[in-house]
């Protein structure tokens, strides 16, 4: 029997709604995009756009930098790796160059798991190709930039990060769009293979404008020892956002952590999750979410399979309600398979403790200043194992989408 | 520096302060004992002004400004502190964060004062810590009082300082309140003025108090030589001060 390929297993999934998540009319968004000519360094871009990526964690003096991809609406305008070891292009280009990349093309996210997977097959546009080679461990970041300046457009990138045996790769991805679009779709297929003894700690920061709707679908292959560290912020308006990214960790110690953290205003509708498989033996995975409303309504789910003995899990949702629009849906699952597992969650939904705000105000804060110190310690999640001037980005990315809460 | 005059407070519907008086003079340090439910916490938190603690009649000064009215930062700017006997962890927020803040509030920040605080009540372990979160008994009250160092405030409170502290602790609590209100310097130069609640009077091993009031169902019904009253409380209870009011 002929084995089916991607493209046609994309077809018959070009209809097929999202298992969760609110349904988009597709053709409501264009796929049509004027090309972007290209540029040498990230310091060339307009100020306008500059400003816009650095609040995604991008580094236009690339200084602190390994490397950088820039896609702007379907254009990849630059693409650069800085230190040896590393490999930056578009993922169409290196599906060109590599005649083995078909191996990790849609293996760690099915091509047919709903019309989003779908799209991003029969129409991509481009994403990057991010590669450390055996043995490479690069300090500072690489960092993509996935860009959009046409309002209405549909944005369908394929990702496709590898970390070969033994290396460790640190990823900054910002996702945004520029100050006049309101409107738009970003699909954004994202696969990681994490090879033996290997470490990807990925980041990423997403600022949306009011009306765009973002699908991201996510998943990672983890080998023996090797470490996976996922950071997700999204602190800015979006439309609809749903993404239940899939980590399988397939090698012995195998670990994943996905870390979390989402406001939502008024009118932003977020389910944003996170699911780990643990198959294989000393596996351990650990989800934590902080999620704040002032108005707008998110679902917050996390699962945990445990399919062998001896793995460890734990999930942690908190949830803030700062208004008295808005919603925070904590779904946390726990699955076990067989005995001798060790999988926990732990879950909190509520308003700031007036106890709390007093205790600070006890100290000469005024309310407002006591809610917005009590709010940043919320949101500071303790991120172990990464390196701290990684540990600054994030923050710094939190504390800029915090500012009107401040 | 501080005077409550006919103070009567509620909580909801329930009266927990009935016409209390009491005036604390700079340099004073009083220490006030009364059972439990008697109303010497909700005295605290009525001058701090938690505003669940609504007084109904009476009014609050300090230093001769009527304060009854004001915020608790507006007080707290104005120098009242204060150490909780049970303050609420607060998750994310890092003790160093507290210390940062109480300093910022008097327009310094220096980080190897902090520093020198937190050895002096031997919680430099705890500087990076999340607030009471996990805290023992001990750490808790020494965190209040490297909190009060920071904020260095002219009048201070402290609810039952010393209960749940081991002997060794107890020593160090008595030495920082001690320098919070400045025992070192002769009485006539000292400025700072102290309200300190303890039950079995541990404390005042450590802390000279200069006058001693009973709290009973919400009203201070009498006070005198700390020493004395903390000798008749301890050979004959709280009862005999129920029938001395008979």
């Amino acid at each position: 029997m002929s084995k089916v390929s991607p493209r046609e297993m994309a077809k018959k999934a070009e209809k097929k709604p999202s298992a969760i998540g609110p349904d988009i009319d597709l053709n409501a968004y264009s796929v049509e995009a004027k090309e972007h000519g290209k540029i040498q360094r990230l310091k060339d871009l307009s100020g306008e756009v500059k400003e816009k990526a650095i609040h995604v964690g991008v580094d236009a003096e690339e200084a602190c930098r390994s490397g950088s991809f820039f896609q702007m609406d379907h254009s990849v305008i630059l693409s650069s790796a800085y230190k040896s070891g590393l490999e930056v292009m578009s993922s169409t280009e290196a599906l060109k160059k590599y005649d083995w990349l078909p191996d990790y093309w849609w293996k760690a996210v099915n091509v047919d798991a709903d019309k989003y997977t779908a799209q991003a097959e029969l129409k991509q546009n481009h994403g990057y190709f991010l590669r450390a080679l055996p043995g490479a461990k690069v300090e500072f970041p690489l960092q993509a930039c996935l860009y959009m300046t046409q309002d209405g457009l549909a944005q369908n990138v394929h990702n496709i990060i590898i970390a070969e045996e033994g290396s460790e790769l640190h990823i900054i991805t910002g996702c945004t769009t520029a100050p006049r679009v309101r409107t738009g779709l970003h699909i954004g297929v994202s696969e990681f293979y994490i090879k033996k003894n290997a470490m990807v700690t990925f980041t990423m920061i997403h600022n949306w404008a009011e009306d765009v709707e973002v699908r991201p679908r996510t998943g990672a292959i983890v080998e023996d020892n090797g470490i996976f560290m996922s950071n997700y912020v999204c602190m800015k308006p979006v439309k609809t956002l749903q993404m239940y990214p899939t980590a399988y960790c397939v090698g012995e110690n195998a670990t994943v952590r996905f870390n979390t953290i989402l406001f939502a205003r008024e009118g932003s509708k977020m389910d944003v999750g996170g699911r780990v498989f643990l198959r294989a033996k000393g596996s351990r995975a650990e989800l934590v979410t902080r999620a704040i409303t002032r108005g707008g309504d998110i679902i917050t789910r996390g699962h945990l399979i445990g399919e062998v003995p001896g793995i460890r899990g734990h999930l942690e949702c908190r949830g803030l309600i700062l208004s008295e629009k808005g919603s925070i849906h904590a779904i946390p699952e726990l699955e076990g398979r067989v005995n001798n597992i060790d999988m926990s969650h732990e879950a909190a939904v509520g308003k700031i403790a007036e106890e709390e705000i007093q205790y600070l105000m006890a100290r000469g804060l005024n309310s407002e200043e006591a809610t917005s110190v009590i709010v940043g310690g919320f949101l500071d999640i303790e991120i172990k194992g990464i390196p701290e001037h990684l540990k600054r980005e994030i923050k710094k990315a939190v504390r800029m989408g915090d500012e009107p809460l401040m | 520096m501080i005077e409550l005059k006919n103070l009567t407070v509620r909580i909801e519907d329930k009266m927990i302060l009935k016409d209390v008086n009491l005036h604390i003079a700079h340099g004073e340090t009083i220490a006030l004992f009364g059972p439990n439910g008697s109303g010497k916490t909700s005295l605290l938190k009525t001058i701090i002004g938690i505003p669940a603690y609504r007084v109904e009649s009476g009014r609050i000064f300090f230093d001769g400004a009527d304060i009854t009215e004001l915020t608790m930062d507006e007080r707290a700017k104005l120098g009242i502190g204060i150490a909780f006997q049970r303050p609420p962890a607060v998750r994310g927020v890092k003790l160093k964060t507290m210390l940062r803040i109480c300093m910022e509030k008097r327009g310094i920040f220096n980080e190897d004062k902090i520093n020198e605080f937190a050895h002096k009540l031997n919680l430099h372990n705890c500087l990076d810590r999340d607030i009471n979160l996990g805290f023992s008994g001990g750490e808790i009250k020494r965190s209040e009082l490297l909190q009060l160092l920071a904020q260095n405030p002219k009048f201070i409170m402290f609810d039952e300082p010393d209960s749940g502290v081991d002997l060794v602790s107890i020593h160090l609590v008595g030495k920082v309140i001690n320098e919070l209100l400045e025992k070192e310097k002769l009485a006539s130069k000292r400025t700072k003025a102290g309200l300190i609640i303890t039950h079995a009077g541990y404390i005042l091993d450590y802390v000279n108090a200069d006058r001693g009031c009973i709290m009973l169902n919400g009203t201070i019904i009498c006070s005198g030589n700390p020493r004395d009253l903390l000798e008749d409380i301890r050979t004959k209870g709280y009862e005999e001060c129920v029938r001395c009011l008979k």
